[in-house]
């Protein structure tokens, strides 16, 4: 089997726990994401997705394991992997139209400077901010807009791999919807990588192909992969219509309300370590166990 | 009537009567010098139709003032230069030694504030020297560098350092980690770094820094150029005491504070330019 685009293999971090000992956040998490691929990853909290994020930003170095992007393995941070932070991380001390100028400025220092100003404006108009608002700071735009010029930086930096860490955790469930929506419109024309940490599950199934589900920490491990069997383009209001919406949305409230924990601390033997495939269909779940098919670890064509 | 006014408008009114009726209390308090027709003889036999030393009245210090400004730059020698001469000795011995401090504490407060290694070496040297008063190392520099001018310069650069250096180095410690996150995530290098992030999100605490640094400065300009003499602001003050011009004294007094305010005012303008909300 050919290895995924972004491939994570037996990540492994450890905090000193403050009393001499080790706290083993999660241990041999392995996963891949493939190239246009929009993933999200649902756990509760403690179960290190943001270190799992900043270890793919390059931020923070894991203990053990490693993660390969293109073949290449990751070290340190890069113009290629950018990154959408939950509370915005815009400059505040420059305008809107500037923060996303400061990026593409980062992407490509040759550009003159009214090329760079098109481009940002360019993207910050995708997101809905155009006219009189990008001259303003961050502190004079609402938490969505910040989020939405957060936004705006990171694609127009054409990254191969977008991470976006809770971004509309702090929004309000309005404003979310509509952002969620710019996200959307922006991600479809670009075939852009996505992996995105959500505490949201109606979030992740509308904007995701497939979802990461995290057992509980310590000893979290990225326990099932869920596909979302519902066609795009998708709408928040016709989604919910869709006959595997419910069934998806079940089977992920269950896992988090109690086989996350059920299946926390549990050690799995073996090499592979890649999560099962759950695909949900019509016809009702499917799990493919990487034990049982190795050869071909997703399941497709359920109900045809 | 006051209603309809802003709170500026009505502030300024308020000022403008306490000035007033400040300056009339001390009018009034100046006892009149009786003149010579008025005395009695043994009056005059004591001695007491001589003209006597006493605090002058608002009135003369105005006339003072009027005199000195209309001609600031005169210069009649080494004892009798116009005030104009003199506040500008005092502002370029302040400002060079306040910009050396500046080159010196800056680039050092970027660095200490960058390192946690840096930070735990300087700090005890800091903690000792920052204390010390600046005259007191007047003997010290006089002997070392045998040049009044220079020893003057010399301590405003010993007593500007300190709140500038340790301001710029909490304020370079203290920057977001987000914001410094945002930079490695954009692949910028450390110089572009300093410059473009740190900078930037260290400036409204480094310019407080400078203020707290340009009002120090000022005030011990005038202590050491009572000491060195020659020339400048503080030496006219402590010359016109051994005068007894108390009328110049007292207009001296008045010309160091609004200059005072001038060299703060003009950081305060800086510390809007740089501040920023989060």
């Amino acid at each position: 089997m050919s290895k995924p685009f972004l491939s994570i293999e037996r990540l492994t971090q450890k905090f000193p726990d403050g009393q001499g000992g080790e706290l083993t956040v999660f241990e041999n998490a392995s996963f891949g994401v493939e190239k246009g691929e929009f993933v999200c990853i649902l756990g509760h909290s403690g179960c290190g997705k943001s270190t799992i994020m900043n270890i793919l930003a390059g931020l923070a170095e894991p203990t053990s394991g490693v993660v390969k992007m293109d073949g290449m393995e990751v070290s340190g941070p890069s113009l290629d992997r950018g990154v959408v932070f939950q509370n915005y991380s815009l400059l505040p001390w420059l305008s809107a139209l500037k923060n996303v100028i400061f990026g593409v400025k980062a992407r490509h220092p040759d550009w003159p400077r009214d090329k760079a100003e098109a481009h940002a404006r360019d993207f910050l108009a995708k997101v809905g901010l155009e006219g009189d608002v990008v001259h303003r700071k961050p502190s004079q735009l609402s938490g969505g807009m910040r989020q939405r010029v957060s936004i705006a930086r990171a694609f127009a930096n054409h990254p191969k791999l977008l991470l976006l860490d809770e971004p509309f955790g702090a929004l309000d469930a309005l404003t979310r919807g509509t952002i969620q929506d710019e996200l959307l419109k922006i991600w479809g024309g670009t075939e852009q990588t996505v992996f995105m940490i959500t505490h949201d599950i109606d979030e992740a199934i509308l904007l995701a192909d497939r979802i990461l589900l995290m057992t509980n920490g310590p000893f979290a491990r990225v326990a099932e992969s869920v596909e979302i069997t519902i066609p795009r383009p998708r709408n928040r209001t016709e989604i919910v219509e869709h006959p595997n919406y419910y069934a998806i949305r079940n089977h992920l409230v269950h896992f988090l309300g109690s086989r996350s924990k059920e299946l926390a601390g549990q050690k799995v033997d073996g090499d592979d370590l890649r999560p099962d495939t759950v695909r949900i269909d019509q016809a009702g779940i499917v799990t493919d166990s990487p034990g049982d098919a190795r050869s071909s670890p997703r399941l497709h064509a359920v109900n045809d | 009537m006051l209603e309809n006014l802003s709170i500026n408008q009505r502030a300024a009114i308020l000022s403008f009567v306490m000035l007033v009726v400040g300056l009339l209390i001390w009018e009034a308090t100046i006892p009149a010098q009786k003149t010579a027709e008025d005395l009695t003889e043994y009056e005059l036999l004591m001695g007491l139709g001589e003209e006597r030393a006493g605090v002058p009245p608002p009135s003369d210090v105005l006339a003072k003032a009027w005199e000195q400004l209309s001609n600031p730059f005169y210069d009649a020698g080494p004892n009798d230069k116009g005030i104009g001469i003199q506040v500008g000795y005092s502002i370029y011995r302040v400002l060079s030694g306040y910009i050396m401090a500046a080159l010196v504490a800056i680039p050092l407060g970027f660095l200490i504030g960058m390192s946690q290694v840096a930070y735990k070496a300087f700090n005890p040297f800091i903690q000792i020297l920052r204390p010390i008063s600046p005259l007191a190392w007047m003997p010290l520099a006089l002997f070392v560098i045998q040049d009044s001018e220079a020893s003057a310069i010399f301590v405003i650069f010993i007593c500007s350092i300190w709140p500038m250096l340790i301001n710029t180095a909490f304020g370079v410690a203290g920057v977001r980690q987000d914001w410094v996150n945002v930079a490695r995530t954009h692949e910028l290098g450390s110089l572009r770094t300093a410059f473009t992030v740190i900078l930037p999100a260290a400036a409204p605490t480094i310019i407080t820094g400078m203020r707290i640094s340009i009002g120090i400065a000022w005030l011990v300009i005038v202590a050491a150029e009572m000491l060195v003499g020659g020339t400048g602001i503080g030496y006219y003050v402590w010359n016109e005491w051994n005068n007894l011009d108390l009328t110049s004294v007292i207009f001296s007094i008045l010309v160091i504070g609004f200059v005072g305010m001038l060299l703060d005012s003009a950081f305060g303008v800086l510390q809007r330019a740089v501040a920023y909300a989060e």
